[in-house]
């Protein structure tokens, strides 16, 4: 794992989480997630849907209901405060103010009863004690700074009547209107159109540029990734599997599931030939197969795999910045292609 | 300008309505086998007291021309006189409404008043004692008739404490427990309704949104979900007045109170022709009215309705 | 070279609600379409949301019919045909659509959803129970869930019994309005193979809708573009990732990681058509036609707005799809004079 101690935003170690179920087994929806991201830096968080990345996030949040959910293990370390033994209130505080996030669906996480500009003064209000004037002005200032034209029509509108684009960007403006250290962004682009989708990601490098912000950047778009992360971890069934400087993931992946989930990806040259596919399903929560829980799944799967789960270890020399840690037991073995 | 355009709209449609209930009116009675004359004078009427009733109600006249002298009618609001009083029906019809009006606004007022908070605390708290409570009051409200409410009331509180008079009008004294034994079972549903809305609006996205913008759960609750789920609350409001309006017949009779409800139903009995005629009109366009106050009050709260 | 479906000059006209509306002329979603498909061939169609691809699908399966325009499927017009004829053709020319949740009927058992449409056509019950078997078993559903509810699967397997399903028909032309779109990244290779297993074994013909760029150049033979309502850009996939020519169609490219990047040349498209047997499989119809009774004349360019390239020109003369040679046809009257002239010098070189 990267260096962890020194100038880390945010750190979670190990973090454990189970949601109860009625009557039966508990999910496992985290198994020990180890992720850092230093100030500055935009760590993309790539899975599957049922991987986990959702309870990552919100757990981070401070978000996560408590029932159902537990957190059994680990820590959220945050400018080297554990956010997990902090009272609600004080976690109220630093959500929106210091830890911000950016949804999915805009029309749906928008609330359709109030104009856009409200949105936005209420929590500068709220975190920084600006009077209405002031709020308005900086709320103009944000606008612009997203790309909504800085007029005021954008801020007087509600939520419908603006654009697919347009939401994203409100929504943006919103969660960085405080300030905050950390963004995180949960398939911002997702809802989008194609040609909405690189902007907001240039919206999202800019905003890195001015403001310095670490950003946590939450995508099951492994291209999308490529283009605005610094490093990525891949998570699998609630365990991070894969963590390393981006062009290093993308060019030698060593995880079997990192591998073939990007040989899974169709692109025009490669017409005429079938993908590659990856068999099976990603295991439900409840159900996570003992030991490494790709090994199902897994084309270089022993008998070692089905009992012991392996551990996130650096592989190879590792750079100053960031090293390469991979979860397997058959690293280097060859593959039966 | 759209607003303008919708609310003529809404308009337009209203007295549409009470075109139609108008022509429904009309035809319903002429339409019935039998002569209306018949119907009101009784079987054994004379020759001479059923040509004077036909005279009276215009029935010898073709078809068309009653029509059209109805719609008239309708239109400068005069119904003609009362076959048993001899009174302008219209006259009659205004003297009694104010008291059955205040009447149903009350009723809603006190329906709101039990039901809106307490199906707000419903929801907030789920399962909680509020909530609890809640609920046990929302089904012994509709299970509740609400005559058998305010005879109840009458004889606790009119006879046995001697708080309220027993019956009459005149004051809003009069007015109080027929107001509650109304607002009480309405308030059942408008409870229910309550909660259901609050708790479906906490449910939905924007509200995650609110949280991690880091919003207290103050303004979360009562500031995000709330205004989202006021809006089926006013519809419902607003039909609630309907049928405050309606069953305030029953709960005029058990309070002996002069009001509209009573004076349609003794014209019933009556057969007294014009008063029904008229009476009918006057609650369509009674209703109609509602409908558009309460259309026109979701648009300004509904942003999104606004463009019509 | 007559296609198995064939489209000219195919408009849908939608009427919002209310009599003032009408009045008004209501939107074309779908402008003067026209292209054709070949048999066994994959034709993908990309656009952006609101663009009229999932209209066009309606409309080519007369689902919503056309307002103007014919659509031909093996050579016979759509449009003339009696309810009963029609109802036969559209037997062989089925749909799956994006979401499989809202496909399929939950209150029914996933065999009965399958034999519905067998049963409308009177097929007797022991043979549609062996079709239903047979074709779950192609999809890779085991035959023993066929009394299952479909909430019991999981989304990609929801697709692949809505695929099954469209199958029973027994169909020659099968349209995909995204199908994958809502799966996740494993479970759409799994579909996307079975698509590729399917064309081959039931000698079937795709039209392909989806908005993932890669994926549709990974499976099409051909593609057109769509913006507005309107075919912009139409050519054989090794074409036109080659050499995109319109302006939407590039800033579409520019847009998606990995397409402009370069990664497609001349020489690699080629390889992969010629592997495919994709050189012919497409063709497109000969020049756009005039403006219709619908339309006023010369609206002008509809992407004028947004486009880098647009003058004053655009907004006077109506763009219609030009040949720029090799079966690549564009609707721009800038690009077309510049294609003109590479052209000329791609001649002179002896490339083609």
């Amino acid at each position: 794992m990267a260096e962890t101690t020194n100038g880390a935003l945010l750190d979670v170690r190990d973090l454990a989480v189970e949601f109860d179920s009625r009557g039966g087994t508990p999910a496992r929806a985290l198994r020990g997630i180890d992720l850092s991201i230093a100030r500055g830096e935009i760590r993309g968080l790539v899975g599957e849907s049922g991987s986990g990345k959702t309870v990552t996030s919100t757990c981070v949040m401070g978000l996560l209901p408590t029932p159902p959910a537990r957190i059994t293990a680990g820590e959220v370390l945050f400018k080297g405060r554990n956010l997990l033994a902090l009272s609600a209130e004080e976690r109220r505080r630093v959500r929106g103010r210091e830890i911000a996030m950016v949804f999915q669906e805009p029309s749906r996480y928008l609330n359709p009863a109030f104009r856009i500009g409200t949105q936005i003064t209420e929590m500068l209000e709220l975190h920084l004690g600006m009077r209405k004037a002031e709020a308005f002005t900086r709320a103009t200032e944000l606008a612009r700074l997203v790309g909504l034209g800085g007029e005021r029509k954008v801020l007087a509108s509600y939520p419908h009547e603006l654009s697919g684009g347009m939401k994203q960007r409100a929504m943006i403006a919103m969660a960085i209107c405080c300030n905050p250290s950390l963004l995180i962004a949960d398939e911002p682009t997702t809802a989008l159109d194609v040609t909405l989708q690189l902007q907001i990601l240039r919206l999202i490098l800019r905003l890195r540029e001015s403001f310095g912000m670490g950003i946590l950047f939450i995508s099951h778009d492994l291209r999308l990734v490529r283009i605005v992360a610094d490093s990525v971890s891949v998570i699998y069934a609630g365990k991070i599997i894969e963590s390393a400087p981006r062009e290093e993931l993308f060019r030698s992946p060593l995880h079997p599931y990192t591998r073939l989930l990007l040989l899974s990806i169709p692109a025009a040259r490669n017409r005429g030939a079938r993908l590659r596919v990856i068999p099976g399903r990603v295991p439900d929560a409840q159900a996570v197969p003992a030991g490494c829980a790709f090994h199902p799944r897994c084309p270089l799967a022993e008998e070692l795999c089905t009992r012991v789960m392996p551990e996130s270890r650096e592989h190879g020399l590792g750079h100053a910045a960031g090293g390469h840690a991979i979860a397997c037991h058959f690293v280097e073995k060859k593959w039966p292609d | 300008m759209r607003f303008l355009l919708f609310v003529l709209k809404r308009l337009g449609r209203l007295l549409l309505t009470v075109l139609l209930i108008s022509t429904i009116v009309f035809f319903v009675i002429r339409v019935i086998p039998g002569d209306p004359a018949l119907v009101i004078a009784g079987v054994d009427a004379s020759k001479e007291d059923l040509a004077a009733i036909r005279a009276k109600l215009g029935t010898d006249r073709p078809i068309g021309a009653q029509y059209l002298s109805w719609l008239t009618a309708v239109a400068r609001f005069d119904f003609g006189k009362s076959l048993s009083t001899g009174q302008p029906v219209t006259r009659m019809i205004f003297e009694r409404f104010p008291l059955t009006l205040t009447l149903a606004l009350l009723g809603l007022a006190i329906s709101i008043v039990l039901a809106i908070p307490l199906g707000i605390l419903s929801a907030v708290r789920r399962w909680s004692v509020w909530d609890y409570l809640g609920m046990v009051f929302s089904q012994v409200g509709m299970a509740v008739p609400s005559f058998w409410l305010g005879i109840l009331l009458l004889l606790l509180f009119a006879v046995k404490i001697r708080l309220f008079p027993l019956f009459g009008s005149g004051s809003i004294r009069h007015l109080v427990l027929p107001a509650v034994s109304l607002g009480f079972a309405r308030a059942a549903v408008l409870l229910r309704l309550t909660r259901a809305s609050m708790v479906e609006e906490l449910s939905r996205e924007y509200i995650v949104t609110a949280r991690a913008k880091g919003l207290t759960e103050r303004m979360v609750k009562y500031r995000h979900a709330l205004k989202n789920a006021m809006l089926p609350l006013v519809t419902m409001a607003g039909i609630q007045l309907g049928y405050m309006l309606g069953g305030a017949v029953i709960i005029e009779q058990v309070f002996s109170l002069p009001g509209l409800g009573r004076l349609f139903l003794t014209g019933v009995y009556q057969r007294d022709f014009s008063l029904i005629q008229g009476g009918i009109v006057f609650i369509a366009l009674v209703f109609s009215l509602i409908n558009f106050a309460v259309d026109i009050l979701y648009s300004a709260l509904n942003p999104k309705i606004r463009m019509g | 070279m007559a296609g198995l479906i064939e489209i000219r000059d195919m408009s849908k006209r939608h009427y919002q609600r209310g009599l003032l509306s009408r009045a008004q002329g209501g939107v074309l979603a779908v402008d003067r379409v026209s292209f054709s498909i070949e048999k066994g061939s994959v034709f993908g169609l990309v656009g952006e949301s609101g663009c009229g691809k999932t209209t066009l699908a309606r409309a080519l399966l007369f689902l919503d019919p056309p307002t103007s325009g014919e659509v031909l499927f093996d050579g016979t017009r759509l449009g003339g045909l009696s309810l009963r004829e029609l109802r036969e053709r559209r037997r062989r020319m089925q749909i799956v659509f994006q979401d499989p949740n809202s496909a399929l009927d939950p209150k029914m058992r996933v065999r009965d959803s399958m034999e519905e449409g067998l049963r409308n056509l009177r097929v007797p019950k022991l043979e549609r129970e062996r079709r239903v078997r047979k074709l779950l078993e192609l999809v890779g559903i085991p035959s023993e869930h066929a009394s299952g509810y479909p909430h019991e699967f999981s989304g990609g397997q929801k697709q692949r019994i809505v695929v099954a399903r469209a199958l029973t028909m027994d169909p020659e032309f099968l349209v995909l309005d995204e199908p994958v779109s809502n799966l996740d990244v494993s479970i759409q290779a799994q579909i996307v193979n079975l698509l590729l297993d399917l064309k081959q074994e039931l000698s079937l013909t795709y039209l392909f809708i989806s908005h993932d760029l890669h994926l549709v150049a990974f499976l099409s033979d051909g593609i057109g573009v769509m913006y507005q309502g309107r075919l912009v850009e139409l050519a054989p996939t090794g074409e036109i990732m080659a050499r995109p020519v319109h302006p939407y169609t590039l800033k579409l490219f520019a847009s998606v990681p990995g397409v402009a990047e370069g990664a497609y040349s001349a020489e690699g498209a080629s390889g992969a058509e010629g592997a495919s047997g994709a050189e012919g499989a497409y063709s497109a119809e000969g020049a756009g036609p005039a403006p219709g009774k619908d339309s006023p004349a010369a609206r002008g360019c509809p992407y004028f707005a947004s486009c880098a390239r647009g003058d004053l020109a655009c907004t006077r003369v109506e763009p219609r799809l030009i040949d720029i040679g090799g079966g690549h046809m564009v609707a721009c009257i800038k690009e077309i004079a510049s294609a003109d002239a590479d052209l000329a010098h791609s001649l002179e070189g002896g490339k083609r």
